[in-house]
């Protein structure tokens, strides 16, 4: 009992240390003013348009302003925090909120470059979803501890043509027996490319049977025993593979292209709205739908945080905690915007709230929330890179 | 008078300056590049000189192909271009249409590398264009053929997106040095022996204007070697060419791979030093075989036929840049294009009214950028040329190759050092640093394009002026701009067209956060949807052809 009264203590101490340094309205006001320059990749133009549409949001209500600065590639704008440090550039810095998650946002904690905790801060962080999503608390296994702030989730499913492919695969396994029997007509992203990766995790996860020594970090003892199953069956798939596994789509969106040019049948996503928003949006033909494995996908959660010399700190957190308000997270779970399901726990929010989830439209190419099922944990960023790296070795000739 | 003898010593430093300017930025950035490739660059921890970058580059999987692939792209892609611009010029030599054709490349030309390679990527697919206007009615094809086209690993589209662009450059390069040879005359004597007019060029007009075009030459190699946005959109990935490698690591999460990439980038400099020194030496064959072959005096050997096949692999490029520029118009328009209608099946052209705002900010950032560089490239390139008039004294050759070194050295091998050097200034991401970065290249260019026509003004007019009193300043203003009008207002048109297409000093200089109609394509190009890449292509062709648009009427208006 006393134990307890003594946490429940430390914890409003806790809670009072993180909201003394400023409170809330305090940051709004500074935040006047400011421009965001917020460091997104810009492959996609319904997230760019998303963007865009948030940037004229937080203008009007918070007079704050957003430059989204486009990547190619997340890794650049970790750079350039990097070299900004190098050069000794400790304030002012170029990027003020980073679009980030993984081996990004571990590269950038554990080299202290990040400001924080901000994110039990933003007073919508009370309504994201800590016990079920468990992703939004642990990023690839790394504790967020808010160093960064949750805003859309993602987790694998496949789309396919469902005129073209009658009997969709539900497991790696199958995915390979459909491959072979169409040859070319199946593609994965570049493993440099996130989503590439994700796609070999994913068979990892069901090929190393058992998921918990993927939470650990991957040693040199351990990684060729638990990956052999993997590169084993990846070397029997790659020949089936669009290009005969010589080539790749640089990304998820390349990919998506191949797809509605009818170069091949099935696509691997990170969305689960993906083959609904692509629909609406003309990327896709009408015939797609999605499906996922019948053992589980894996999921994760995409973060902003804010680097350690941002110069207008307080925009980002002004931007971050917009981002986090239930109607922006309704908006975006809407197909015809980005369809990205929310990070919220829809049981801590009003009614008013819920009912703008509720209201969302329907759609045939998307899952229902029973298809898509629990999601499966990142493993540990160490195996990805690994993973990444051994696939680099083993297939860049 | 003691007013003119003070404007004189401000003229006299214009070559100075101008060198300063577009030279510093690549001396200071190579070597900002050399020392991290040898294992220093304190501010990540690398503190002592080591090997270490060179092996970790030669352990990079697939390493050799990468080389492979950079040495086949740079030494085939020049060859073939100036066998093909020399084939079209033997052939098209003294035929009515031939001034007509010159200019109808000239908006190949005026479009970025970038937004040619980004439509040629769909022209050429086994799912693109050219498929689609056969399929199914001629292939029989119901799906894409299982081939590979863009991105082969060999890298043989990145050849042909190369050659779409620098054959024409070398076309127009020959056009120009044939003003400084005695062509007609040379040719007449040939044809009365009896010559045919492919021999008769290539035997007395070709030997004379090589030498000329040498430098455009070497340029080419040199881009062809180390090219790395055309080479993102069309060239192979897995692995891909060397500079994209380079690339890959300068913007690697992992700041040690910054190591390797520096050794990569100095890697390029050598390659492209390399390939021009034996370049130098297959031309002292070629001269020995060369004279063998003219003295044997066959007046109707295989030229004819060879540069007529020449000239048809000219126009299929030709053929290849217009789709391509107009395949992206389309798709810009388009709502619905699937695989194989030949045309969008569905039109939505208000689209363009709806990305209006997201296109605004690069287009004028891409416009002030180019107008800004321009400007100053100008006014340093006037002055130049001015101090040398009153100085009665010549450039060497010497300044030639000076002005042809920021087109020699390849981009990647300086901008990375230049850009960490901006950093330390406090520049980098402003617009300042992304002019300066574009006048490294606005500057030759604009040089190159000013030097000839200025230099051939007949000094008597300025002569006249100054007897009739005119004081220097008022001779270049009152006189001498005036009747140059027109080469000024095209230099300056080339000039603004060579700012538009810059990709990596843009994404270098400005830190990412520096956004041109051409950055946009590109980064968009990796697979975003083809209606939002064809507005900013067709945008990115568009703005250098008005600029040329603009030049022709001024001009005209100025007459």
């Amino acid at each position: 009992m006393t134990r307890c009264i003594v946490i429940a203590v430390m914890l409003v101490l806790a809670g009072a240390a993180v909201s003394q340094p400023a409170p809330w309205q305090d940051i709004e006001l500074r935040a006047r003013g400011q421009t965001v320059n917020f460091n997104a990749w810009g492959g996609d133009e319904k997230t760019n348009a998303f963007i865009q549409w948030a940037g004229d949001e937080v203008a009007a209500r918070h007079g704050v302003k957003i430059n989204h600065v486009k990547l190619r590639d997340t890794a650049e704008a970790v750079t350039r925090v990097v070299a900004e440090k190098a050069a000794g550039r400790n304030a002012g810095g170029s990027v003020d909120l980073v679009w980030i998650n993984g081996p990004n946002f571990l590269a950038l904690k554990q080299q202290g470059l990040l400001y924080g905790p901000f994110a039990e801060g933003l007073p919508n962080y009370a309504k994201v979803d800590t016990t079920n999503m468990r992703s939004n608390v642990v990023d690839f296994t790394i504790p967020v501890d808010g160093m960064e702030s949750p805003w859309r989730r993602a987790q694998i499913v496949f789309v396919i043509d469902g005129k073209r492919v009658a009997d969709p695969p539900r497991s790696v396994a199958e995915l390979l027996s459909w491959a072979k029997r169409h040859p070319g007509r199946l593609a994965h992203p570049s493993v440099r490319n996130f989503l590439g990766v994700t796609f070999l995790k994913q068979a990892l996860h069901e090929l190393a049977g058992g998921a918990s020594v993927l939470q650990q970090p991957a040693t040199d003892d351990n990684f060729a025993k638990v990956t052999a199953p993997l590169w084993a069956w990846y070397d029997e798939l790659r020949p089936m593979l669009w290009r005969k596994g010589r080539q790749f789509p640089d990304n998820g969106p390349a990919q998506r292209q191949l797809m509605n040019d009818g170069e091949i049948d099935i696509m691997v996503s990170f969305n689960p709205a993906e083959a609904a928003v692509s629909v609406n949006a003309g990327l896709l033909p009408p015939t797609v739908r999605t499906v996922v494995f019948s053992r589980g996908t894996i999921g994760n959660t995409s973060f902003v945080a804010i680097p350690y010399n941002a110069a207008n700190k307080e925009g980002a957190m002004v931007v971050a905690n917009f981002l986090l308000h239930p109607a922006t997270q309704a908006r975006a779970q809407d197909y015809r915007q980005t369809g990205n399901f929310t990070v919220l726990d829809l049981a801590k929010l009003s009614p008013a709230e819920r009912k703008l989830f509720d209201d969302l439209p329907k759609s045939p190419a998307l899952p229902t929330n029973a298809e898509l099922g629990a999601s499966l944990l990142e493993p540990h960023a160490s195996w990805m890179t690994r993973i990444a790296a051994e696939w680099e070795k083993r297939y860049t000739n | 008078m003691g007013e003119a003898v003070h404007q004189l010593t401000h003229l006299r430093a214009a070559p100075l300056v101008t060198v300063a300017v577009f030279l510093l930025p690549v001396v200071a950035g190579l070597a900002g590049t050399l020392l991290p490739a040898f294992g220093y660059l304190p501010a990540i921890g690398g503190l002592e000189l080591s090997l270490a970058p060179w092996r970790d580059l030669v352990a990079t999987p697939g390493f050799a192909t990468s080389l492979a692939i950079t040495l086949l792209t740079g030494i085939v892609t020049p060859m073939v271009a100036a066998a093909i611009a020399f084939c079209f010029c033997a052939w098209a030599h003294g035929r009515p249409w031939m001034r007509r054709a010159s200019a109808a490349v000239t908006p190949i030309l005026a479009t970025p590398h970038s937004a040619v390679a980004i439509g040629l990527a769909f022209v050429v697919a086994p799912s693109g264009w050219i498929v689609r206007l056969l399929s199914p009615w001629a292939t029989g094809f119901d799906v894409p053929p299982e081939v590979a086209t863009v991105g082969d690993p060999r890298g043989v589209a990145l050849i042909v997106a190369l050659l779409v662009k620098e054959v024409p450059y070398l076309v127009l390069m020959i056009v120009g040095a044939l003003a400084q040879v005695r062509v007609d005359a040379h040719m007449a004597i040939a044809r009365s022996l009896g010559y045919s007019r492919a021999s008769a060029w290539m035997k007395a007009i070709a030997p004379q204007v090589y030498r000329q075009v040498r430098l455009p030459i070497f340029a080419v190699v040199a881009f062809s070697l180390s090219v790395v946005d055309v080479a993102l959109v069309v060239g192979p990935s897995n692995p891909p060419t060397l500079a994209v490698l380079a690339m890959r690591g300068f913007t690697d999460a992992d700041v040690a791979r910054y190591f390797p990439a520096s050794a990569a980038a100095v890697l390029l400099f050598l390659l492209v030093m390399a390939v021009i020194a034996a370049w130098v030496t297959c031309e002292r064959v070629a001269r020995v075989l060369g004279r063998r072959w003219i003295a044997a005096g066959a007046r109707n050997g295989a030229s004819g036929p060879v540069a007529a096949a020449g000239s048809l692999a000219f126009a299929a490029l030709a053929l290849l840049a217009a789709s391509s520029i107009l395949s992206m118009a389309l798709w810009s328009v388009a709502s619905q294009w699937r695989f194989p209608d030949a045309l969008p099946s569905a039109w939505d052209v208000a689209q363009w009214s709806r990305r209006m705002s997201a296109l605004a900010a690069p287009f004028w950032t891409t416009l002030a950028t180019g107008v800004v560089s321009t400007l100053v490239a100008l006014v340093l390139v006037v002055a130049c040329l001015e101090n040398e008039a009153r100085m009665r004294r010549r450039a060497g050759t010497g300044v030639l190759w000076l002005l042809y070194v920021p087109l020699l050295v390849p981009q990647i091998a300086f901008l990375f050092g230049a850009q960490v050097l901006l950093v330390r200034a406090g520049l980098d991401g402003t617009l300042a640093a992304v002019v300066w970065a574009h006048l490294v290249f606005v500057l030759p260019y604009l040089f190159l394009s000013l030097c000839d026509p200025w230099r051939a003004l007949d000094p008597r007019y300025a002569r006249s002026a100054a007897s009739l009193g005119a004081s220097p300043l008022r001779v270049l203003v009152a006189v001498k701009i005036p009747l140059l009008s027109r080469p000024l207002l095209v230099a300056c048109a080339v000039a603004f067209a060579v700012s538009v297409a810059q990709y990596l000093p843009t994404v270098f200089a400005g830190n990412g956060l520096v956004a041109t109609l051409t950055t946009e394509a590109v980064t968009l190009a990796s697979g975003a949807d083809r209606r939002v890449v064809g507005a900013y292509a067709t945008l990115q062709a568009l703005l250098p052809m008005a600029g040329f648009a603009v030049a022709v009427a001024w001009g005209r208006g100025t007459r």
